[in-house]
């Protein structure tokens, strides 16, 4: 906006604003209207949904799935979306620190006198666009629900290794379903496809080795499994060797 | 050396007109309660002079055309307000260390009085709060209403945004159920990818490398004083601000021209 078109705005709104109503009692009657409205939906939430509480946090416990509040749901699915590793820094905090930027400094680069979103075509589409972007990322995120099962037929060099050693895969894959890896990581046909890799074949790229120095010391945003082995090393073992198994 | 005499004081400085229209005074029993209410205002405005702001906040006008719309932000305030209010009963009962957070929400959804109740609503006001902030700013931005000269006040509004999320993302853990512990983790990872200060902040978020007992009373320090505070502070400023430059009428709102508005005066007379 330069000068002339600043000065034409302010003598609008002046006009507008002498022709208006005083904001007591007029305005305030609406904002209470709309007060009262929000309390009746918070308090019919609280009665109806209550505020149930999961079972207490136990950092060795392996039954858990990391679910953020639902408006999160977005900012955790941008990092399935972008999946190359060397991605996964821009995904969790490049994009949204740019979008943040832009944000904050919108009133800066558009400038335009013009106020009608019908004759604002690109900031209009723009906003429509990130709405529905967003509120997609939402109901995906709300759709991928909380991964507990995982079903791998047993490979064949595993079977040939007597049925201890099926055994032992069947609890390792039970463990990893209930430590909510799934979230992250696809095995077979279950889980999600990132923001982890794939762990379908992970035993034939990793040696056990490897795969439990990751468990111990991964990279963010994996959650680190190092009190898990401490506090029960059988389980832990069990995971690792199924993980190694998958070939 | 000589000195001039000082002026006499007026006779009697102190007793007020009376007010107008009420010739000997107050005489039903309602008049002198309207007169006691009026000395006590007087006494506080003399003091604070404090009307005068408060006319200016309530009696300024607001632009031809306002319509539901603009009550979304005031309907955040008021679900912030809800938070707050809720948050102190809650922080009542709630004890901030890792061994006795869980139950000490327990306590509260099962002995205290209305206690989930309160709970319930603190939890589901969130969403509601976060989001009306989202419908606030959608309808600010589709009405154009961050161009000049309500620049600064979009600037404030998207801190306010920021710490409204982060606000959430405290709060979640301090529950400390599985949900709430393992989200929070992951999504201190997350932060602790970032560029930069992203690995800083993540620590500054545990209070140090691993996940302890510490965290939970940090983010309960964060959730319930750091944050609230500043957000009180920013909203304050946001409203300054409204009231100051007013409320935008809508963009498809246009004033007459001044032609047109002296013939309507000149008619009206
Ligand atoms: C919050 C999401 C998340 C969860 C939950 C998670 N991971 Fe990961 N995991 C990742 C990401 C992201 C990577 C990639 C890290 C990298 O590129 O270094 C990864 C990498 C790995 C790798 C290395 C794979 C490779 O090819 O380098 C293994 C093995 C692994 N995870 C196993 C697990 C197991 C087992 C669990 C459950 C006990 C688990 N993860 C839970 C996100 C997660
Ligand atoms: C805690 C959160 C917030 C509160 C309590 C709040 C409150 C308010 C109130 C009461 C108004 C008066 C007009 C109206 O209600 O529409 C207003 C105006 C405004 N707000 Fe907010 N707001 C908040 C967050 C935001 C955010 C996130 C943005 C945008 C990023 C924003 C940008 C604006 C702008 C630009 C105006 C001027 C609108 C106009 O004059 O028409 N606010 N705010």
């Amino acid at each position: 906006m330069n000068k002339r078109e600043k000065e034409a705005y302010l003598r609008e709104y002046g006009v507008l604003k002498s022709q208006g109503k005083p904001f007591f009692p007029y305005a305030i009657a609406k904002d209470s209207v709309m007060a009262i409205m929000v309390m009746v939906v918070i308090i019919t939430m609280s009665i109806v949904l209550g505020a149930e509480l999961g079972p207490k946090a136990d950092p060795t416990s392996t039954t858990y799935t990391p679910r953020p509040e639902w408006y999160f749901f977005f900012l955790f699915e941008l990092l399935r979306v972008i999946k190359p590793p060397a991605l996964v820094p821009l995904a969790t905090i490049g994009v949204p620190t740019i979008c943040l930027i832009l944000l904050f400094l919108l009133p800066f680069y558009d400038r335009g006198a013009e106020r009608r979103p019908e004759r604002r075509p690109i900031a209009t589409a723009a906003g429509i666009f990130t709405i529905c972007a967003i509120g997609y990322l939402t109901y995906l995120g709300a759709a991928a629900g909380p991964p507990t099962e995982i079903d791998i037929p047993v490979p064949a060099n595993v079977r040939s290794q007597g049925s201890a050693a099926v055994a032992n895969f069947k609890s390792g894959e039970q463990v990893v379903a209930q430590s909510g890896c799934a979230a992250c990581h696809k095995f077979g046909e279950n889980g999600n496809a990132g923001p982890g890799p794939s762990l379908t074949r992970v035993g034939a790229r990793l040696p056990a080795q490897a795969i439990q120095r990751t468990l111990i010391n991964p990279t963010a945003p994996m959650p680190s499994f190092a009190t898990l082995s401490e506090q029960s090393p059988k389980q832990f073992e069990q995971m690792v060797g199924f993980l190694a198994a998958l070939k | 050396m000589a000195k001039l005499k000082t002026p006499t004081l007026p006779s009697n400085p102190l007793t007020s007109p009376k007010r107008p229209g009420k010739a000997y005074g107050p005489s039903t029993p309602l008049e002198h309660g309207a007169e006691a209410g009026i000395t006590a205002v007087d006494w506080i405005d003399e003091r604070t002079s404090l009307s005068g702001g408060l006319r200016w906040m309530m009696f300024r006008k607001v632009p031809k055309g306002t319509n539901w719309f603009y009550t979304l932000g005031s309907a955040t305030m008021f679900a912030f307000l809800s938070q707050a209010v809720t948050g102190v009963f809650l922080a009542m009962y709630y004890d901030p260390s890792a061994t006795r957070a869980y139950e000490s929400i327990q306590h509260i959804n099962n002995d205290v009085f209305l206690g989930e109740f309160v709970h319930g609503m603190h939890k589901w006001g969130s969403s509601v709060m976060v989001i009306l902030i989202f419908l606030h700013m959608g309808r600010t931005f589709f009405f154009g209403a961050y161009k000049y000269p309500r620049e600064l006040n979009w600037v404030i509004g998207v801190a306010l945004l920021v710490m409204t999320m982060t606000m959430s993302f405290s709060g979640y853990l301090l529950p400390f159920d599985q949900r709430s512990y393992w989200a929070t983790i992951v999504g201190v990872n997350i932060n602790g990818t970032g560029p930069l200060v992203g690995p800083y902040l993540s620590e500054f978020l545990r209070a140090g490398p691993y996940f302890g007992a510490t965290t939970l009373s940090r983010f309960y320090a964060i959730h319930m004083l750091l944050v609230p505070g500043a957000i009180a502070a920013l909203m304050g400023f946001h409203l300054y601000l409204v009231a100051k430059l007013g409320t935008t009428a809508p963009p498809w709102v246009r004033a007459k021209s001044p032609d047109a508005l002296r013939e309507q005066k000149v008619s009206d007379l």
